[in-house]
């Protein structure tokens, strides 16, 4: 899968990778310390956000899970 | 206006496979309208939660009728975040994901919660809620709202323009506009004028020759 980055699929993809075998053998398991992708993931990161910045794709002051707060069902 | 969405659907593999699948979905047979995936945020809780946060980008696939309504969308992508929290220990999965651009023509917001199934501990449920709205909405009411007053208005003058002809037909003398009343008016104000005048006139005349007649005495 391409990152929105050209530049940066390279990396993302060495992250992913990373991310993949430590999430299903050690972060599932219980064992959510000592994350071993910091370094590529920060690399990663600072490719991805110049890309970002660069495009202008609106990702600035959201909120996490949207608002936080539960949607009701039926809104006018 | 909010169109709402409740869907139901079950894996037949166990959580922790859905979990790690979860991050791995992307490139696959049917995810041709997704161009790029990023993680732009990923953090572990001091309660050993997993938050991320994913962009990615979608094609933005339109009826022929939209792309003619909204040209100016129809060159952009779509924009989409997927927020999610992964507790492994409580075995459930929560994302919330929603469109950041085309926001003023729709929005869909998409939350679901995965969990273990509750017929069999092997399978994993997905329970998906959705929202869908969009401002557009907002203009139609606005138009309806104007459509409405004006029309009221119009029913005013449709009534008082009744009460007026019938009152001109019905009447012995014809009622007369306000234009021809204003008119005669005026000319009544002219006859009235003029006939001052003349009066005017022909007192001072009649004040003049009574004077020279009394000045004729004393010679």
């Amino acid at each position: 899968m391409n990152s929105v980055g050209e530049a940066c699929t390279d990396m993302k993809r060495e992250y992913d990778q990373c991310f993949n075998r430590w999430f299903a053998e050690k972060f599932l398991k219980g064992d959510g310390s000592g994350d071993p992708c910091t370094d590529l993931f920060k690399r990663y990161q600072q490719c991805v956000q110049k890309a970002i910045k660069e495009k202008e794709i609106p990702i600035e002051g959201l909120d996490f899970m949207g608002h936080g707060k539960e949607k009701p069902e039926n809104s006018s | 206006m909010v169109k709402y969405f409740l869907g139901h659907s079950v894996l037949r593999s166990s959580w922790d496979q859905v979990f790690a699948a979860f991050w791995q979905r992307y490139p696959n047979p049917y995810s041709k309208h997704v161009l790029t995936e990023d993680i732009v945020h990923r953090e572990v809780t001091p309660d050993q939660k997993l938050l991320s946060r994913r962009l990615l980008t979608k094609t933005n696939r339109m009826p022929r009728w939209a792309e003619r309504l909204f040209p100016a969308n129809v060159a952009h992508s779509v924009y989409i975040l997927e927020d999610s929290i992964v507790d492994p220990q409580n075995q459930t999965m929560t994302t919330f994901t929603w469109n950041i651009n085309h926001a003023r023509l729709m929005v869909v917001e998409e939350r679901c919660v995965y969990c273990v199934n509750s017929d069999n501990s092997g399978w994993t449920e997905i329970c998906r809620e959705a929202w869908v709205s969009s401002s557009l909405f907002g203009v139609s009411r606005a138009v309806q709202e104007f459509g409405l007053a004006r029309f009221k208005s119009n029913v005013t003058k449709t009534m008082k323009g009744f009460e007026y002809i019938l009152a001109k037909l019905q009447g012995e003398a014809p009622s007369k506009t306000l234009v021809e009343t204003a008119k005669e008016a005026k000319e009544k104000a002219k006859e009235t004028a003029l006939a001052a005048t003349e009066k005017a006139k022909d007192l001072a005349n009649k004040a003049a020759t009574k004077q020279q007649q009394q000045q004729q005495q004393f010679v």
